[in-house]
């Protein structure tokens, strides 16, 4: 490989930790407070409220059914829109964005549902309001499982930004449909393709210890 | 005495996929400042749901919960969750923060409460110490066992400054021992702070260490309500005979004759009443199972006794036993 050909792998790397960083960020930014609505709206949560679960319960399936690659092409005039393009590493944020709020929606969801009934109940009568069972209850018990679920996040991320690349959508992804793929150099293809792989690994195995580290129900 | 709580025709229904269940049924009852009044019923009694009634973990469906004379149903959302702040409450399975630490699980009801974070964590060492754990402060609750983790559950109530404390079960996941110290604990603060305590049991024997007053739950309804010793002396309803009958906890011999209790008080466990029966008849008796508990500090006995089958004969016995003993002689018409 030429001088360039690895710095254009250097570049590429840095844009896909940027979408990928930036838009896991944005999805939790709209996820998280999606996934606490459907927690407490549920039968069984804290205020239960079927018609509020039913609404978001259907857009999160519909958001989840679209496959990424056409909700990619899908929302070209909204992301235009935002940033005024729908091409290279900045507009794809946008639809990694929206492919990740329902999905982080329901992991968020499931987390909170694994955090004890019983503790809630303990807050509850101590005369904890829900805005406080949520930061104080919910969120803190819920962490370990909270960074799983983030870690999956990135690792699937990831693995949108890579399917970007065809939209050129820029990063590894992208480097690796252009000279892989079009141009036949294998070499480069196998190369971004172990970076990636190399990357959620890195992700999953940091993931994994930090969620460790903070779980204090075992390990101490 | 005043009442602290008070509660009437308090009824309750869930829905279910097998239709409405009742799981409390016109139950009403007093309790008051400073009293230690026990609920006891086996499980499905309602027991729980009537005391999730009480700090409204539960919205009953008909009836009146006056805790210190105001009527918890009229409460809006924010005054509820001020005054439940004045009920706290254990439960058999503790329901501590288990990502906080010891100290921060007990600073939680000051935090919740608006106290500034220094002065809570003042005042939660001081509760620690309390229950005698202020060394595990920095721990986790998975470090700590049982008995501890109730301990400081019961620490926690008391960063609140209830004056009730209702206690779910509490002791129903620990061992006899740690069962007995946590009682004591129990007894200690009831006597220290005067907090109105309020015990769910399905143990007679927890009732009988340390409860004045209780009722029995069966099937929603209330069956029995009494003092303990009474209750333990003359049960008069067959819910609360199977309570005593359960708590001895023996294997059932098989019986076919008729069945007497005798219950024993301290004055009389000197007396051979059993010996002098068989010396007056020449006949044996059977004895099924014998027990001896301690209720509020005093001891009291019970006794299972098979009767000869021949009828006159028991009849007799059960006339000479009123007549010329001191215990107190019941037939058992549903011992098993």
């Amino acid at each position: 490989m030429s001088r360039a050909e690895i710095m254009m792998i250097i570049t590429g790397i840095g844009e896909t930790l940027l979408m990928v960083f930036v838009s896991t960020f944005c999805g939790y930014v709209f996820g998280l407070p999606l996934g606490i609505a459907l927690y407490m709206s549920d039968q069984d949560g804290i205020r239960p409220n079927r018609t509020l679960y039913r609404i978001l319960d259907v857009i999160v399936n519909i958001g989840r059914s679209i496959p990424f690659i056409i909700l990619l092409i899908l929302i070209i005039p909204f992301t235009r829109m935002l940033v005024g393009k729908s091409y290279g590493t900045i507009a794809t944020i946008v639809p990694l964005t929206v492919s990740a709020i329902p999905f982080i929606g329901r992991m968020v969801e499931s987390s909170l549902k694994e955090v004890d009934k019983g503790v809630i109940e303990a807050a509850q009568s101590m005369g904890a309001s829900d805005l406080q069972i949520i930061t104080k209850v919910l969120l803190k018990e819920a962490r370990p499982s909270l960074i799983n679920g983030a870690t999956i996040a990135l690792g699937t991320i990831v693995g949108y930004s890579a399917m970007a690349g065809t939209v050129g959508g820029g990063g590894l992804g992208d480097i690796a449909i252009r000279y892989g793929y079009y141009r036949y150099q294998t070499n480069i293809m196998l190369v971004t393709v172990a970076i990636i792989v190399i990357l959620v690994q890195l992700f999953q195995f940091a993931g994994n210890r930090l969620s460790r580290i903070m779980d204090k129900r075992k390990n101490q | 005495m005043y009442p602290m709580i008070s509660v009437s025709h308090l009824s309750k229904t869930f829905e279910s996929k097998s239709g409405t269940v009742t799981a409390l049924s016109d139950v009403s009852f007093e309790v008051g400042k400073g009293e230690i009044f026990g609920i006891i019923g086996l499980s499905g009694a309602g027991k729980s749901t009537l005391v999730r009634c009480l700090n409204l973990l539960e919205k009953p469906d008909e009836g009146k919960i006056m805790i210190d004379n105001e009527d918890m149903m009229e409460l809006n959302d924010k005054a509820l969750r001020l005054k439940r702040r004045k009920i706290g409450m254990i439960f058999q399975s503790f329901n501590l923060l288990m990502q906080d630490t010891i100290l921060a699980n007990v600073c939680f009801p000051m935090e919740i409460a608006g106290v500034s974070r220094s002065e809570a964590k003042k005042k939660a060492l001081d509760y620690l110490k309390v229950v005698g754990l202020e060394e595990k402060a920095r721990a986790y609750p998975s470090q700590l066992s049982g008995g501890q983790k109730q301990r400081v559950a019961i620490a926690r109530v008391l960063a609140s400054n209830p004056e009730i404390l209702l206690c779910d079960e509490a002791t129903s996941a620990l061992d006899p021992e740690t069962t007995k110290s946590i009682l004591e604990l129990i007894k200690d603060i009831n006597r220290k702070y005067n907090i109105t305590v309020v015990v769910i049991t399905h143990e007679m024997a927890v009732i009988q260490e340390i409860c004045n007053r209780c009722i029995v739950l069966e099937d929603g309804k209330l069956a029995e309500e009494n003092t303990v010793e009474e209750l333990f002396r003359h049960p008069k309803t067959s819910a609360a005979r199977r309570l005593i009958f359960n708590s001895t906890n023996q294997v059932r011999s098989m019986s076919s004759g008729r069945v007497l209790r005798i219950a024993f008080e301290e004055a009389n466990t000197t007396e051979p009443v059993i010996a002098n029966l068989i010396l007056e008849f020449k006949k044996p008796v059977n004895i099924l199972e014998s027990n001896i508990s301690h209720i509020n500090g005093k001891s009291r006995g019970q006794m299972m006794v098979q009767l000869p089958d021949d009828d006159k004969l028991a009849d007799k016995m059960i006339a000479y036993l009123k007549k010329n003993t001191s215990v107190d002689v019941a037939e058992v018409s549903d011992y098993e």
